[in-house]
């Protein structure tokens, strides 16, 4: 048992700053716990989202030393021991107050992507999938929406480019639905232009701070580039559709 | 009770901005020296345009050998050539080394590659150096849209790098012969070893993944797609880990250089069956 020093920013879409606080940390405690002792002890109106406390729900989304992280899943004793744990609220999203940030942009970018459109069902009214064929989209649906990925991608924590990338966790729904064995509706166009994949520059850290370990680049954006190849850069593949219908 | 004041969240603006504690430098660090190095050694041998011949080793910068000047030190006789002897319309201001009508190929190669993109982009461009570390500001970043539109074409690439397999994995077969005489040397397993790693580089690319099966929605839907749903899964063991084979890969290619040439300047003494 020992005491440990946090540096907390808190403060709203006006502005803010640091404070410090103490807490003692009990072993098997995560940084979640730490921020609800501080709560209690010296700072009643400390905000911070939370729901499941078990890595589901992806509301306690943080920034914990500097890196996109959730907070009920990050152990105080992975941290190194005598450092000030510094915890600010994701950086690509509008501040609420203290570590809560407003993530509508997201809901607002599924919205633009043109969902399921299945074929029609077979003869005995069911339809039928195999698993081979569902194990990639299945790696994608493990995905709960913390939005990490969205808050380190330097597309859109860095560049400015709100308006022109979807961003890897929609990224990654795109190639769930374009991938699907059932889907008959074409994305690759949108893919493209409306949703930016060109502006990803596959550097990865989405993949990196995904807390259900999402191969987001290698699995669903890499993939989807390769789509947009197909259709827009290869020339025999331009040659071949054109001439060939192929 | 209070620190110091700063923007919203915490964060101050401009390059490398970060609250991260770790040692993120040392993964760019690392990137830049090794491919730093690398572009160094390599354009060095390749202006060198000698001692890239033992025996029957031939140094894998200067395979496929297009054209050979056989009066060179440690370089190949005439009949290793495909077209023969140095062209006479060949500019004098172009060293006259075999390494350049062939480095060309894999040097596009990796460049184009998923893999050293991201390697490059964080090492060279800062965008970004790490992850959660403020990106080189750009006035209006296009990312792989404008100007870098090209990187789409890597596919094109590896094309040639698939038939550069087979070129030299031909080069590791004829390391096992010399003067007509079945053989062993060191150099044999270090030129087989180098086909190899370059395969296992080739064939994880992620474009090779795309082709092969990737592209499918449905690997179940008939006899081909399920051939081709097999053919994918293999190459995702080894895309898996392509990250690791391009710097194995690209490590050996080196050194497999290193080592002909240094046996052939005499430098280092080639171990094997033939005695020499
Ligand atoms: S790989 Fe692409 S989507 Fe992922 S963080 Fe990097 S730029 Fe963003
Ligand atoms: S892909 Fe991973 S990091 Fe992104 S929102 Fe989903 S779970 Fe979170
Ligand atoms: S509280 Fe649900 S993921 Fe952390
Ligand atoms: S992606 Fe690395 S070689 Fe193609």
């Amino acid at each position: 048992m020992a005491k440990r020093q946090f540096k907390i920013w808190r403060g709203n879409k006006n502005g803010g700053e640091f404070a410090n606080y103490q807490t003692e940390i009990e072993p098997g405690m995560v940084v979640l716990d730490a921020i609800h002792s501080i709560q209690a002890e010296s700072a009643g109106d400390l905000a911070v989202r939370w729901n499941c406390k078990a890595g589901k729900c992806g509301s306690c989304s943080m920034e914990i030393n500097g890196k996109p992280r959730l907070s009920c899943m990050t152990r105080m004793n992975s941290l190194p021991a005598n450092e000030t744990v510094t915890l600010q609220p994701l950086k690509t999203f509008p501040v609420i107050k203290d570590l809560v940030t407003d993530v509508s942009w997201n809901y607002r970018q599924k919205e633009k992507i043109q969902p399921l459109k299945p074929k029609p069902r077979d003869a005995d009214g069911n339809y039928r999938m195999m698993q081979e064929d569902v194990d990639r989209i299945q790696e994608f649906r493990k995905c709960i929406e913390c939005f990490l990925c969205q808050d380190v991608c330097h597309v859109l924590r860095d560049q400015d480019q709100a308006n022109n990338f979807v961003g890897p966790r929609f990224m990654i729904y795109l190639a769930s639905l374009e991938m699907h064995p059932l889907d008959t509706a074409d994305r690759i166009p949108t893919i493209r232009k409306e949703f930016g994949s060109g502006l990803c520059n596959i550097t990865r850290c989405c993949t990196e701070v995904c807390p259900e370990h999402i191969n987001i680049t290698d699995n669903g954006i890499i993939p989807l580039k390769e789509r947009v190849v197909d259709r827009f850069y290869d020339p025999v593949m331009w040659v071949k559709r054109k001439f060939f219908g192929v | 009770m209070t620190t110091q004041e700063i923007a919203v969240g915490g964060y101050s603006k401009g390059f490398s901005q970060t609250h991260r504690t770790d040692r993120w430098w040392i993964g760019p660090l690392l990137t830049f020296l090794g491919f730093s190095s690398f572009i160094v050694y390599s354009t060095w041998a390749a202006l060198q345009g000698n001692h890239y011949f033992y025996g029957s080793y031939l140094s894998p910068f200067y395979s496929p050998l297009l054209f050979v000047d056989p009066s060179v030190t440690g370089g190949a006789s005439l009949e290793h050539a495909w077209f023969g002897g140095w062209p006479s319309w060949w500019p004098s201001f172009v060293p006259a080394s075999p390494a350049f009508l062939v480095l060309a190929f894999p040097g596009a190669f990796r460049f184009t590659c998923y893999y050293y993109r991201k390697a490059y982009y964080r090492a060279f461009a800062f965008t970004p150096p790490g992850c959660a570390v403020t990106a080189l500001p750009q006035k209006n970043y296009k990312g792989e849209t404008f100007l870098l539109l090209f990187q789409n074409l890597h596919r094109y690439a590896l094309y040639f790098a698939l038939f550069f397999i087979i070129i030299l994995f031909s080069d590791a077969v004829q390391a096992f012969f010399r003067d007509g005489k079945l053989g062993i040397g060191v150099g044999s397993i270090v030129l087989l070893l180098n086909a190899t790693f370059l395969s296992c580089y080739t064939l994880g690319c992620h474009s090779f993944r795309h082709l092969v099966g990737g592209k499918l929605d449905c690997f179940s839907c008939d006899a081909t797609s399920s051939t081709r749903y097999g053919l994918w899964k293999r190459v995702t063991l080894l895309n898996e880990n392509h990250m690791l084979f391009a710097w194995i890969s690209l490590f050996w290619v080196g050194f497999s250089d290193v080592y002909v040439r240094l046996v052939s300047m005499g430098i280092w003494h080639d171990l094997s069956t033939w005695g020499n």
